[in-house]
């Protein structure tokens, strides 16, 4: 029930790389924050009040996100995204149940200790929310600023954090001057000049064109891996998971779907709501076949036959040869390693007797999806 | 027309200035507090107040409703309080500074709202407190608006102050009516038209040209 089409996606992060790509960073910070940058999430619900009734958002979420992971959270729209990630820093209070950072509750915080939470936790948005009065510079400094450091301190990190994401040249533009990817990289420098645990992505690349959005995500990965920070990103696209998360938890309706490593989830999505999203990435039946199957096996028909790889081992073609005792030919791959996983399925047509069964008995995830007759 | 009346026309011009300058200071200094607190201290607002949100906004709304001319008069025994006297410039600077701090207030207000939530969700993100957002975000956001609505609030104004100097507080608007209305003076109610005129279109280009500098960045 895997199987993907990530080649435009390829060719475009081929293409992004000669881009604008960030200057890399010394990862002198990652040392002191090691095991820092924790969420844990304890029966958490939300229920919203509206004059149309009650809408539970949020339904019993129990959830632990370990620091340094790329952690995603996908869903449809309204599944609950957005209110679980903004109970993070919170934006959102839970109607019942709490949330850690870093083994602290916090819903007892009082604003002196939310502001120093926030001051702990990166955001950043979908229509990148930055201020339209401030210069790139000022948009940047706005969180010392107001945390009240000394000019010199501010003027030193703000150079850092531009330079971390490219823009060094750009801090006396205005925000309006600048395309959506250099808007979310100020949104990121924002984000990271108070040097957070944590960075908050919502809906990060989702007004961003395909190229753009692999930069961006190149920047992230560059960010969790240097300064190994924890990065939460939200998302309804299933490409960016499979781009930068090391673990996904798939929401539908409030609750939680389905949630582990990235690699299993895709590989073998058991939830609807998983396959549902996965949909875009999974090709279908050619529909040439889809026509002339049948269900039964005629004179000279091979059969077809859908394997699915979800595991570390890839698909060994000399054996699966030698287990079948006719023809076998490839109709349709694809495959694709996740976290040193092969996960994926392909479409083969074989002519030899009880084909299935035989691929079956040397460990091949096998499903017989018809026959068709050899035409060529 | 005599150099008296030119003398005359002279003064009457700076009186309007005195009275809408220090009335439109007025305007500003309580109107943008206000308008602060009419959006802020809503339900869902930053200062959550709904009560004195409420009681506030129809006290604004009173004074709204009240015809300039109506307000003049009803404000009489206040003005003397204020500045010991009902008649003259001073004495008008009064009930037009009431009159145009809760116009101002509202149009400052709608400027204010259309400030994007988001801008003031990041802004609580980043670990600013409720002043920092008055501050950083929601002032400098929606200033271009604020403006813009300070000069329809001047222009007003010069109407006003027209108006006050039907009931002896001096000004252009006393001119044009004890001079071009009562004494037939044609060429005074000429005069005074003209410069009423070039006042308001000077406020009006000073208006947009500093929206415009505002909205280019």
């Amino acid at each position: 029930m895997a199987g993907f089409a990530f080649d435009s996606l390829r060719e475009a992060g081929a293409r992004a790389a000669s881009v604008a790509r960030p200057r890399p960073v010394p990862a002198v910070r990652a040392a002191d924050r090691r095991g820092a940058g924790t969420v844990r999430f304890e029966d958490v619900s939300k229920t919203y009040r509206s004059a149309a009734g009650e809408v539970r958002a949020l339904d019993r979420i129990s959830l632990d996100i370990p620091a340094g992971a790329i952690f995603g959270i996908i869903g449809r729209s309204g599944a609950g995204k957005s209110s679980l990630l903004r109970t993070v820093n919170r934006l959102e209070t839970p109607t019942s149940g709490r949330v850690l950072v870093d083994g602290e509750p916090i819903d007892a915080l009082g604003t002196d200790g939310l502001v120093a939470l926030r001051r702990r936790i990166g955001m950043i948005f979908q229509h990148f929310n930055l201020l339209s009065a401030k210069t790139v510079r000022q948009n940047v400094a706005l969180p010392l600023t107001v945390a009240g450091l000394g000019k010199a301190e501010i003027a030193r990190r703000v150079e850092e954090a531009l330079r971390l994401v490219g823009l060094a040249d750009k801090a006396e533009t205005y925000p309006s001057r600048l395309s959506g990817g250099q808007k979310q990289r100020v949104g990121i420098a924002r984000a990271l000049v108070s040097d957070p645990e944590i960075l908050l992505c919502d809906e990060a690349t989702s007004a961003l064109d395909p190229e753009t959005t692999l930069s961006i995500l190149d920047l992230l990965r560059d960010i969790n891996r240097r300064l190994g920070l924890t990065i939460i990103l939200i998302t309804h696209e299933m490409s960016v998971i499979r781009e930068i998360c090391t673990d996904v938890v798939v929401l539908e309706a409030g609750r939680i779907a389905e949630t582990g490593p990235v690699w299993q989830v895709f590989g073998a999505p058991e939830h609807p709501a998983t396959r549902a999203l996965l949909a875009p990435l999974i090709r279908d039946l050619p529909e040439d076949l889809a026509a002339r199957i049948t269900p039964h096996p005629a004179p000279g028909a091979e059969a077809l036959l859908r394997i699915t790889c979800s595991g570390r081992a890839a698909p060994d073609l000399a054996a699966l040869a030698a287990a079948t005792d006719g023809p076998v030919r490839l109709l349709q791959a694809g495959i694709e390693r996740i976290q040193g996983h092969t996960v994926g399925r392909m479409l083969i047509a074989a002519g030899g007797a009880e084909a299935e069964a035989r691929l079956r008995a040397i460990g091949l995830e096998v499903e017989g999806i018809g026959y068709v007759a050899a035409d060529d | 027309m005599s150099p008296q009346m030119i003398d005359r026309l002279w003064q009457a011009a700076l009186d309007t200035l005195v009275m809408v300058g220090v009335s439109a200071g007025v305007a500003v200094a309580i109107g943008i507090p206000l308008a602060l607190f009419l959006v802020t201290s809503g339900p869902g607002g930053i200062f959550p107040a709904p009560r004195a949100n409420r009681l506030v906004g129809m006290l604004v709304n009173g004074f709204r409703a009240v015809p300039f001319i109506v307000l003049l008069v009803a404000l009489i025994p206040f003005t003397r309080l204020v500045v010991g006297t009902t008649i003259g410039v001073w004495a008008a600077i009064v009930p037009l500074a009431v009159s145009a701090t809760p116009f101002f207030a509202r149009i400052a207000e709608v400027s204010l709202r259309e400030v994007d939530p988001g801008l003031i969700e990041a802004a609580q993100s980043i670990g600013c407190r409720r002043r920092h957002i008055l501050v950083h975000v929601l002032l400098p956001e929606a200033l271009p608006g604020i403006v813009g609505g300070f000069t329809i609030t001047v222009v007003t104004m010069i109407g006003a102050s027209a108006v006050a100097g039907a009931v002896g507080a001096g000004g252009l608007g006393d001119v044009a009516i004890r001079y071009g209305y009562q004494r037939f003076d044609t060429t005074v109610m000429m005069v005074v038209i003209a410069i009423l005129i070039v006042l308001v279109c000077l406020v009006q280009f000073a208006g947009d040209s500093v929206v415009r500098r505002l909205r280019a960045r």
